[in-house]
């Protein structure tokens, strides 16, 4: 069975082809310049906290480890959704408008298994997007603030070193809460042979499910919608760790990842490759 | 037009043609077979009942105006689009099922190259090999080089595609389906933007990569390209073929037109329906009519003498291939549909 080295062959080239292009590296970079805003902004500012704006925003002064929470929790409503929308929606449908999903397949690289690796290839983008993130929170949090225990919600102070073990969990978070959209921009990748067509509805799509999350008419709603946990990492930064937030978020991500994986994967399978 | 659809010389006798060239053989020896393939984009017929036969060690030219179907029923060989209705069989085993191993023992260039513009020839290359199951890693980098060799791109392989001529381009494409030895190669307007070198150098590959077995099956609105390299041949027209042959039947079967001059017109004229022949416009005194397959020209003359018709001068033109394909495919500009 030669199908898993290959697979693997394919992948690797696939994350070769997607981390080498200088749009991934753009938006990486915008998304690291978010936490070195903030913390620029607030450095420059340096006023008493106001308590408005995103969660820990003002006690970033304080405690550099905060500025990687402060700057994800900024990018979680537009910019990750914006990048991982564009790395997603572009999947199939930049390969087919290039002409390239053709030879692809023809080499013969397998629909499932081209299915399989673009959707991974979100998937690590993803992860890598919460990764430069957080990293770049730190980083700036570090140098332009005082780095010392912090104090979670529930009032228990932690050490510096806890703080970066917490924050790892925060930002797996945010990770699992991005895989459903991701097969909603794998799948809306599949309908079209124009990429900024499918990243554009993809982006449109996360943000109409965080206006509906917001009606309170619509609450029986919320549960369901994909974007409804993406704030909910907080409990993670309770003494002990509440967890159900964490379960409740990766059920429904795994939904969504089931549901349009299943819808992606009947559309390409049958789908006429004629561009 | 001095031929009108409905009179299309090859129309009537295409099955015949059809017979003594591809019937005989068992579905072994075919590299490519179709029945009745079909396909309907919403009400627009592309492809019409379609029987392709491709014999294995063939060089199989696929002709057609712009527009006929060509390309439509090369996606459908290779598993791109699905057949409306009918059946596909490559290398001897039937589609779908049997694409994933099939398509690794073909080479194709569909409807144009196509890479990614900011990588270089030679990653483009790798990432396409990368995705056909057959070929070890660790040799990778060698087909590479040897696939680009052969079409003559290796001093620029590290250049981005983005930066290529199409001609560059369509070397490619072609380097691209010869990653792997392949049993059958596809080649859909394989020439198309080489200049007049890269055409023969193109048509120099055909023929070895045809001396060393492969099966290639060629698509080309040209009929020169076609006239020159392949053994055999099949004709689109609006969707449908209208001719399939070896080439040489083909020329063959090239019905030839007489050119009688006399002042007995209309005798001749009811000579020449008797004996079957296709009166086409004509001039004063001259009349020019086409002879059926297989009729001989003495035939025709005895004919007239006979019925006391005064011939003043006869002529026999035979027709060219090329005059056969206009003939078959319609004449002019105008894209088919």
């Amino acid at each position: 069975m030669p199908a898993r080295p290959i697979t693997g062959a394919l992948l690797a080239s696939e994350l070769a082809l997607q981390f080498r292009r200088r749009r991934t590296w753009a938006m990486l970079l915008a998304l690291a310049a978010v936490p070195v805003l903030v913390a620029v902004a607030v450095r420059v500012s340096s006023g008493p906290p106001s308590g408005r704006g995103p969660v820990f925003l003002d006690r970033v002064a304080s405690n550099g480890l905060f500025v990687a929470i402060a700057g994800l929790s900024l990018s979680i409503p537009l910019f990750l959704p914006l990048t991982v929308g564009v790395v997603s929606g572009d999947s199939i449908a930049g390969e087919a408008s290039q002409g390239t999903l053709r030879y692809l397949l023809i080499a013969p690289a397998g629909r499932v298994r081209v299915l399989l690796v673009k959707y991974a290839a979100s998937v690590a983008f993803c992860l890598a997007a919460v990764f430069v993130s957080a990293l770049a929170g730190v980083l700036i949090g570090a140098l332009l603030f005082p780095i010392g225990p912090v104090t979670l919600i529930s009032g228990t102070e932690i050490s510096p070193p806890a703080a970066l073990g917490r924050l790892a969990l925060v930002a797996a978070y945010v990770s699992v809460s991005l895989l459903g959209f991701a097969a909603i921009g794998l799948f809306i990748s599949t309908l079209t042979d124009v990429p900024v067509g499918a990243m554009a509805a993809a982006v449109v799509l996360s943000i109409t499910a965080q206006v509906l999350d917001s009606l309170p008419q619509l609450e029986w709603l919320h549960p369901w919608l994909f974007t409804h946990h993406w704030l909910g990492f907080i409990d993670l930064l309770r003494e002990p760790v509440s967890w159900d937030s964490f379960g409740d978020n990766a059920l429904v991500q795994a939904c969504y990842v089931v549901v349009f994986g299943a819808l992606a994967y009947g559309r390409f399978l049958t789908r006429d490759v004629l561009s | 037009m001095s031929i009108g659809p409905g009179a299309r010389p090859l129309d009537a006798q295409s099955p015949e043609v059809q017979s003594s060239g591809v019937g005989s053989p068992g579905t072994q020896s075919l590299a490519i077979e179709t029945r009745g393939l079909t396909k309907t984009f919403g009400r627009q017929v592309a492809v019409d009942s379609v029987d392709l036969a491709v014999p294995r060690g063939s060089v199989f030219g696929f002709l057609g105006p712009n527009g006929s179907g060509k390309t439509t029923t090369i996606r459908i060989l290779l598993g791109l689009a699905a057949p409306t209705r009918g059946s596909v069989s490559l290398l001897g085993r039937p589609l779908p099922a049997g694409l994933s191993a099939t398509l690794p023992r073909v080479g194709a260039l569909v409807e144009g190259p196509a890479f990614y513009p900011y990588l270089s020839g030679e990653a483009n290359l790798r990432r396409f090999d990368a995705a056909n199951p057959v070929g070890h890693p660790s040799t990778r980098a060698a087909r590479v080089a040897t696939a680009l060799e052969r079409v003559g791109l290796a001093a620029a392989a590290r250049k981005r595609v983005h930066a290529y001529s199409l001609g560059m381009k369509q070397r490619l494409g072609i380097a691209s389906a010869l990653l792997v030895p392949r049993e059958l190669l596809v080649l859909d307007e394989p020439t198309n933007g080489l200049d007049p070198q890269g055409t023969r150098e193109v048509r120099s590959l055909v023929r070895s990569l045809a001396a060393e077995g492969v099966t290639v099956f060629v698509s080309s609105h040209l009929l020169a390209e076609i006239e020159q390299m392949c053994t055999h041949a099949a004709v689109m027209s609006a969707g449908r073929l209208v001719a399939q042959a070896p080439l040489e039947e083909l020329r063959a079967a090239g019905c030839a037109s007489v050119t009688l001059r006399t002042p007995d017109p209309e005798r001749a004229a009811a000579v020449f329906a008797n004996l079957g022949l296709r009166m086409l416009p004509a001039l004063d005194d001259e009349l020019t009519a086409t002879m059926p397959v297989g009729m001989e020209p003495d035939q025709v003359v005895a004919a007239l003498v006979a019925a006391g018709v005064r011939v003043r001068g006869f002529g026999v033109t035979e027709q060219s291939l090329e005059d056969r394909f206009v003939a078959l495919t319609g004449e002019g500009f105008d894209v088919a549909r």
